[in-house]
């Protein structure tokens, strides 16, 4: 199996527990139980943010009780970036774990950007559990009039 | 032969305040833990400085409003997949709680509430003599 293949075939299975999620939220909301209402259009973690502009690519996603240092960020091909990290849950010393509804474990994120960036000047900064990365378009994906002669 | 006399092993009533928020607020999500001496609570509070914390205990109730400040980038939008607002979440909480002992920490957009147990909640261990 590629890892391609792996990939989507996670995807699939984070979509169906997303699914059952959803329609458990629903069950608790009927007992007057929430466990979490941020909307969510994707059950793929961290949900991402993107913008554009003439110069560059943001990406934002919220990643709290995570440090910069343990985050792998990559470009691939100029328009697939991959965020890749773990967090573990922190119990207090002799705790016994009554609840826990945040996200633990390892993820691996890829989008597509809009446009090709330039993989050698990304910047990334986290700051109070925000991750915000700047990418610069690669030269070649400006747009660029073309003169078009008389014929 | 011993006896352990525990109060309150229920896990704080996972309810949600609505306080009348103007813009969009959304309910962090939280894991909780009881230790022999007190609750602590973790909170994912993205985007919340320490100064945008209001944390209060009324009765039994723990009520938390993170303020986030908008980060909207001045772009085209291409991908919106979350919502940025302000966090409100209330708890009932189940332990009667030493008040003078509450203590909270933020790190990395995290809270930690720490809610230590009231003598009278915490555990004591009865000897029982034989007769």
């Amino acid at each position: 199996m590629s890892s391609s293949a792996i990939r989507e075939s996670v995807r699939g299975i984070r979509e169906e527990i997303g699914h059952f999620r959803r329609h458990l939220d629903r069950l608790f909301d009927w007992w007057g139980v929430e466990f979490q209402d941020r909307p969510t259009q994707t059950v793929s973690y961290p949900a991402m943010n993107v913008w554009q502009d003439g110069e560059s690519v943001y990406v934002e996603a919220e990643l709290p009780g995570i440090k910069l240092e343990d985050l792998e960020i990559s470009v691939t091909g100029g328009t697939l970036l991959t965020v890749k990290g773990s967090r573990a849950a922190t119990p207090p010393d002799q705790a016994e774990c009554c609840g826990q509804e945040r996200a633990v474990g390892s993820f691996d994120r890829s989008i597509e950007l809009p446009v090709s960036v330039d993989a050698s000047s990304v910047e990334a900064h986290l700051e109070d559990g925000v991750l915000s990365i700047r990418l610069p378009g690669s030269p070649d994906s400006r747009s660029t009039r073309i003169a078009v002669k008389a014929g | 032969m011993a006896v352990s006399a525990a109060a309150g092993k229920k896990a704080p009533n996972a309810e949600t305040a609505h306080p009348a928020p103007s813009a969009e607020s959304y309910t962090p999500r939280v894991d909780f833990y009881e230790t022999p001496d007190e609750l602590v609570l973790q909170f994912d509070l993205p985007g919340v400085k320490a100064d945008g914390i209001d944390l209060r205990m009324e009765r039994d109730t723990l009520m938390l409003h993170g303020r986030v400040a908008p980060r909207t980038q001045q772009a085209e939008s291409v991908r919106t997949e979350y919502g940025v607002g302000d966090f409100y979440r209330s708890l009932s909480i189940p332990v009667e709680i030493d008040t003078a002992g509450l203590a909270a920490e933020l790190n990395l957009g995290v809270l930690t509430v720490h809610l230590p147990k009231h003598e009278r909640a915490k555990p004591h261990r009865i000897t029982v003599k034989a007769g």
